[in-house]
């Protein structure tokens, strides 16, 4: 009795709480059973899950042709790297991504988790390129799909952070000079499209290198993406600096802490801490913006789906499983980003270690 | 202290003859290397013939026009999408970031799913699916789809009944064997990325505008139904005033990253400013001008943006004031 009352009271709070509200539950159940079945049967009763061309154009998009992911992911995932050879980014991708995960959930204590990263990094480099261990040598022109992805975000990630703090300190500066170029910069960046700095990464940067020197378009537009996150992360950095109390710099030079002392041990920890959840959105932007490198011709996750796809006159009318399939992936990573930087906030609220 | 300002003065100077000795010579390998390929420079390409034609253009363009004039037939597309894709996104956005906030259930996680969705997915591939869905998924222009009575939906895009045309008042689109004639007609183009601009940017705005008003306290709230007011008075009487201030900065914040995002129309090649700026660098090989004249454009705007915002603040601050 109590329980049909519990529900009840539930029910109405929930779903029946006022004519609207009562009337917005009606027309949603309605719009479910209308939309739903149809969905339903494209997505799994109608689809077509064998790598069998001749069947999905049997079908006529009336269900979903997901045998196009089965014949082509590998070719989707690792892009025009050999395929004899795609246990190397395979591993190289999983042992990335392992030790990222590890960082994000904490699962190793401070040391192991430096020596996890200088032995993973050039590991990763290793794997994909080759030349060494008795691996064939393969060109960064040959990297594609998602090593590529996980690649241009995690390092653009990673090198933007310390140029982000530099220009942030930067902006702090008693030197007008100094505050002046940062402030440029920033707001230079801010100020224009990422594809803009990607042409400038892709067009200009072999023409104001000197002579003899030339670096690869994949470094180059690393590079960009850098310079790129770096403005943004280095305003999010700004915020946290401001938002440590003056009495912070107070009570450090009280204790004789020179300025550089007291940056590095007591304002800085307190105002990464502060923006650890606008840095993470940082992140899912940089790592759903590395899809942009497709304009310049490199073959990350997007570009190598295409790809896959514009050749095969079999396989090119199914495009948008495709997009399904590599959206998903997309979406599991920033997900996972963006319920890790929501965690953070509460695990320091909860612990009061919050500022 | 006399010691301290020498100190910072020197290192300024440094630092200043540092910048200039690094600025100088990479202008000196830029020329040299410029010289070396047969690369010209300068900005007086902008008014030979353009020599490439533009698929859509609100401005009138032709190939004989001057490359200065295609740039800004590129820039009136960018704001032809642009201003649309901004009110459309507000609106929706608006609307999702209140439903976040409902008390019903079902409203509340269909909203959430909707923000949560469309945000993590990056906008180039919504763009590049939309498009797909578009040109290659909806019926040919003989067969298209009727939405409303004179609205077509097809490959060819979207007809739409407007003003002017022979007969009257309004142009009026036709089915026919042929296709479809008269009425104003939206290019799969500019559709895939008024659709995908629209929907992305709509899952920022709701984030604003939720947080926006879960930034009032809730004491507000209660406080005004204990005073009697209605639900639609407490919110356009005292959560919105209160909010706005709140929204309206992060949201000409996405509206300027919204202008911004229309530059991966090169990707489906709908003619933006991005878009023309690649054809010309492509055609004359002035690649620093183009990408400068991109860079500047973008910059001007934001600019602008940033003083509109302003403006809009004071003028809000004023209005929540008042009422």
């Amino acid at each position: 009795m109590n329980r049909i009352a519990a529900s009840r009271a539930w029910l109405r709070r929930n779903l029946f709480a006022d004519a609207f509200s009562g009337a917005t539950t009606l027309l949603l159940l309605a719009g479910a059973i209308y939309w739903l079945p149809g969905l339903i049967d494209w997505m799994l009763l109608q689809a077509v899950f064998r790598p069998d061309a001749a069947a999905c154009q049997a079908v006529n998009h009336a269900g979903a042709c997901w045998g196009v992911v089965a014949e082509k992911y590998r070719f989707i995932l690792f892009g025009r790297y050999p395929h004899a050879e795609q246990w190397r980014p395979l591993l190289a991708t999983a042992l990335l991504l392992a030790v990222i995960v590890a960082s994000g959930l904490r699962l190793l204590s401070r040391r192991s988790l430096v020596t996890a990263w200088t032995l993973v990094l050039p590991s990763f480099f290793i794997l994909m390129g080759g030349g060494s261990f008795g691996l064939t040598p393969v060109g960064s022109d040959q990297w594609g799909g998602f090593p590529l992805t996980l690649l241009l975000a995690a390092m653009g990630m990673l090198l933007a952070f310390p140029l982000a703090i530099g220009v942030a300190l930067g902006r702090q500066s008693d030197l007008p000079l100094l505050r002046g170029l940062c402030a440029v910069y920033v707001e230079l960046v801010r100020g224009v499209p990422l594809i803009s700095v990607l042409f400038l990464a892709s067009f200009l940067f072999p023409i104001i290198l000197p002579q003899g020197v030339s670096i690869d378009v994949l470094l180059r537009v690393q590079a960009g993406i850098v310079l790129f996150a770096a403005a943004y992360l280095s305003e999010t950095i700004r915020g946290g600096l401001q938002a440590v109390p003056a009495g912070q710099h107070d009570a450090a030079a009280a204790l004789g802490l020179g300025r550089w002392q007291a940056m590095r041990w007591i304002i800085l920890p307190q105002a990464l801490r502060a923006v650890v959840p606008s840095m993470m959105n940082s992140a899912v932007s940089v790592f759903k913006d590395t899809s942009l490198v497709t304009v310049v011709s490199l073959y990350e996750l997007t570009g190598s789906l295409s790809l896959a796809l514009a050749g095969d006159a079999e396989w090119r009318s199914f495009y948008l499983e495709g997009y399904l399939f590599i959206g998903l992936i997309y979406w599991i990573g920033c997900y996972a980003m963006s319920r890790f930087s929501r965690g953070f906030e509460s695990r320091v609220g909860a612990g009061g270690t919050a500022i | 202290m006399q010691g301290r300002r020498r100190r910072k003065l020197g290192i300024q100077a440094l630092l200043a003859a540092a910048l200039l000795a690094a600025f100088w010579w990479l202008l000196d390998v830029t020329a040299a290397n410029m010289a070396e390929r047969g690369i010209r420079s300068g900005f007086d390409f902008l008014r030979d013939p353009a020599g490439f034609a533009i698929g859509e253009s609100l401005l009138p363009f032709d190939s004989a026009d001057s490359t200065l004039w295609a740039l800004a037939a590129g820039l009136a597309n960018t704001l032809r999408v642009a201003l649309p894709a901004i009110l459309i996104s507000t609106l929706l956005g608006t609307l999702i970031g209140l439903g976040r906030l409902s008390t019903n259930l079902l409203l509340r996680g269909l909203c959430t799913a909707y923000v949560e969705t469309l945000r993590n997915v990056p906008l180039l591939l919504q763009l590049l699916a939309w498009y797909f869905v578009v040109t290659d998924l909806l019926p040919l222009a003989s067969e298209a789809l009727q939405l409303a009575p004179r609205v077509f939906l097809s490959k060819s895009g979207l007809s739409l009944p407007w003003f002017g045309g022979d007969g009257g008042l309004f142009d009026l689109p036709l089915r026919g064997e042929m296709g479809i004639v008269g009425g104003a007609a939206l290019t799969p183009e500019f559709l895939a990325l008024l659709l995908g601009l629209s929907l992305y940017t709509a899952a920022y705005v709701a984030e604003t505008v939720r947080a926006g008003i879960q930034s009032v306290p809730r004491g507000q709230s209660d406080a005004a139904l204990a005073l009697g007011l209605t639900r639609v008075q407490l919110f356009r009487l005292v959560l919105l005033p209160q909010a706005l201030r709140s929204i309206i900065p992060p949201l000409t914040n996405q509206h300027l990253s919204l202008t911004k995002n229309a530059s991966l129309a090169v990707a489906i090649g709908y003619p933006d400013l991005v878009s023309v700026a690649n054809t010309t660098l492509n055609q004359t090989g002035r690649a620093a001008e183009c990408i400068a004249l991109i860079m500047a454009v973008y910059l001007i705007l934001s600019l602008l943006t940033a003083w509109l915002s302003a403006w809009l603040e004071r003028r809000t601050g004023r209005w929540a004031e008042r009422s």
